[in-house]
């Protein structure tokens, strides 16, 4: 079923009580800070199904918020998330919500700022977490491979250019995720690669035509 | 070679008078998952954390955040203060260890998930509690958490180790039977005894509900992690005395993971049936998430 190691039993070293609704948490608001990167006005959280019945006793919204100011699982300041300075620089807003369409652990956050942007996610169990929905676009990051997540106008050769550009450099890309929104006009790529992407290659990936959205996304350290 | 069963371990154990630790971390080295270097850098890092947390757990008498729990490690130390006990001083450790990396987790301290955060206080408990009392070596013990994870790992590749799916049994359960066969190996017994344990370990929690009270990692997981670590001595006392199971290991984890399908969900973590839907667990709710 699984192919876990050694190290993924015997870790990891994180703040309780739980692997899914706490250290889970933490790590889809880390992955949820990298896709939007840039400065937020507001974050509004929605928290669904057993996120939202139990979130509160399992700390689900501490680690959302903390994820997101950049925490790690194991920082110390989970569990006071609220009295830091980092959390009282920030507008945020919880809602607490039902939807059995959803996972039972699903979680939307919605940003306001330089950019409005919506990332649902799902804390899949035993710490392990994805980001299927940016936007109007199904994706699949899991924060195991630095990916890189695009954004632009549909057009041919698109893919190939891209590719390309990583390729360079040797990269070997582990998994390719393409798809195109309801109107046709935009699409979205998600490359998860097994090496590093450099500046270069990034800046020239950005200055494609018709890019709107470039994200490179590191995996999670924990 | 790739290992996925524990007769293969064991037959790679006895062929090349290895130890299932090294036999592992070999293994995965050679197919790029992880350098040996690196396995026993988080092994001890995981190890020096579940120390921090059992000693933090110790001294705190802090509720949970629901206030539904906590302050039962300080009872029990207390007990043992003043009352005789059936129990060796080993076992009363164990014991305390196991509530207090439990109670830890529920006040949102740092603790390891081992396999799972529900069930960190099994493994951390046993080990360390014997290696403390018999003067085992720091290596030793990080030998012994690996060789805990060994056997995680091998009983993951047919059940996913969450209570949503595999109910207790896949949680508390396998981090019995984790570090039964992991005071096995401390206690110097061989590869055959270690397996066995794991084997006698998991043929006694089959089915075991994950039915927690609110749905929080509380009742009845912080006494559950006490029961269970005994549990895990009682599996490597068995097996020290060459008692076998006599289904073998591999076969007990496909019965462990048929059940696991058998299992209704509402025992799996949805806190929809059995203690989760008392009258008692109900009253509770209306405080906690209403």
């Amino acid at each position: 079923m699984s192919n876990s190691t050694v190290i993924d039993i015997i870790s990891p070293i994180m703040a309780g009580p739980s692997s899914s609704h706490t250290a889970g948490a933490v790590r889809l608001g880390l992955l949820a800070k990298n896709v939007y990167n840039t400065n937020f006005d507001k974050v509004v959280f929605k928290l669904y199904n057993s996120y939202a019945q139990t979130g509160k006793g399992h700390g689900t919204d501490k680690g959302l918020l903390a994820g997101l100011l950049g925490f790690g699982v194991a920082d110390k300041r989970i569990k006071n998330i609220f009295d830091t300075p980092e959390a009282k620089n920030i507008k945020y807003e919880f809602e607490f919500l039902e939807d059995f369409n959803r996972h039972p652990n699903a979680v939307d956050f919605i940003f306001d700022g330089e950019l409005h942007m919506e990332i649902s996610g799902n804390s899949v169990g035993a710490g392990e977490i994805e980001i299927v929905k940016i936007n109007d676009f199904q994706t699949k990051l899991d924060g195991k491979y630095n990916t890189l997540l695009l954004i632009y106008e549909d057009e041919p050769g698109v893919i190939s250019n891209v590719t390309g550009i990583i390729q360079e450099n040797q990269v070997n890309i582990a998994s390719l995720y393409c798809n195109r929104n309801s109107n046709g006009k935009d699409a979205t790529m998600t490359i998860c690669m097994d090496g590093e992407l450099s500046k270069d290659q990034l800046k020239r990936i950005s200055n494609l035509n018709d890019m709107y959205i470039v994200r490179y996304i590191k995996k999670l350290e924990n | 070679m790739r290992v996925t069963t524990f007769q293969e371990l064991q037959d790679v154990c006895l062929k090349n008078n290895k130890k299932i630790y090294e036999v592992m971390m070999s293994s995965e080295a050679e197919s790029g998952e992880n350098t040996e270097y690196h396995t026993r850098l988080q092994a001890t890092q995981s190890l020096l954390a579940m120390q921090r947390a059992i000693k933090s757990g110790l001294k705190s008498k802090e509720p949970s955040i629901s206030g539904m729990s906590g302050g039962d490690c300080a009872k029990l130390q207390k007990h043992y203060r003043k009352n005789q006990s059936l129990f060796t001083p080993t076992l009363r450790k164990i014991m305390t260890y196991a509530l207090a990396t439990s109670e830890e987790n529920v006040r949102m301290g740092t603790i390891v998930a081992c396999p799972t955060a529900g069930s960190c206080g099994i493994v951390p408990s046993v080990i360390i509690s014997y290696a403390q009392d018999n003067k085992i070596s720091q290596d030793e013990l990080i030998n012994a958490l690996i060789t805990a994870g060994v056997i995680g790992k091998i009983v993951a590749q047919k059940l996913s180790l969450a209570g949503a799916v595999g109910g207790c049994q896949a949680e508390c359960g396998v981090a019995s039977a984790m570090a039964s066969g992991a005071l096995t190996q401390m206690r110097g017994g061989n590869v055959i005894q270690v397996i066995n344990s794991v084997g006698l370990a998991l043929k006694n929690i089959l089915g075991l509900t994950c039915d927690p009270v609110c749905g929080l990692v509380e009742i009845p997981c912080i006494k559950r992690n006490a029961f269970l670590a005994i549990h895990a001595v009682t599996a490597s006392e068995l097996a020290m005395a060459d008692i076998v199971s006599v289904i073998p290991t591999d076969e007990v984890v496909d019965a462990m993971a048929q059940t696991a399908q058998l299992m209704s969900p509402l025992l799996k973590e949805s806190a929809k049936g059995g203690l989760a839907k008392t009258k008692t667990a109900i009253e509770l709710e209306k405080g906690v998430n209403g």
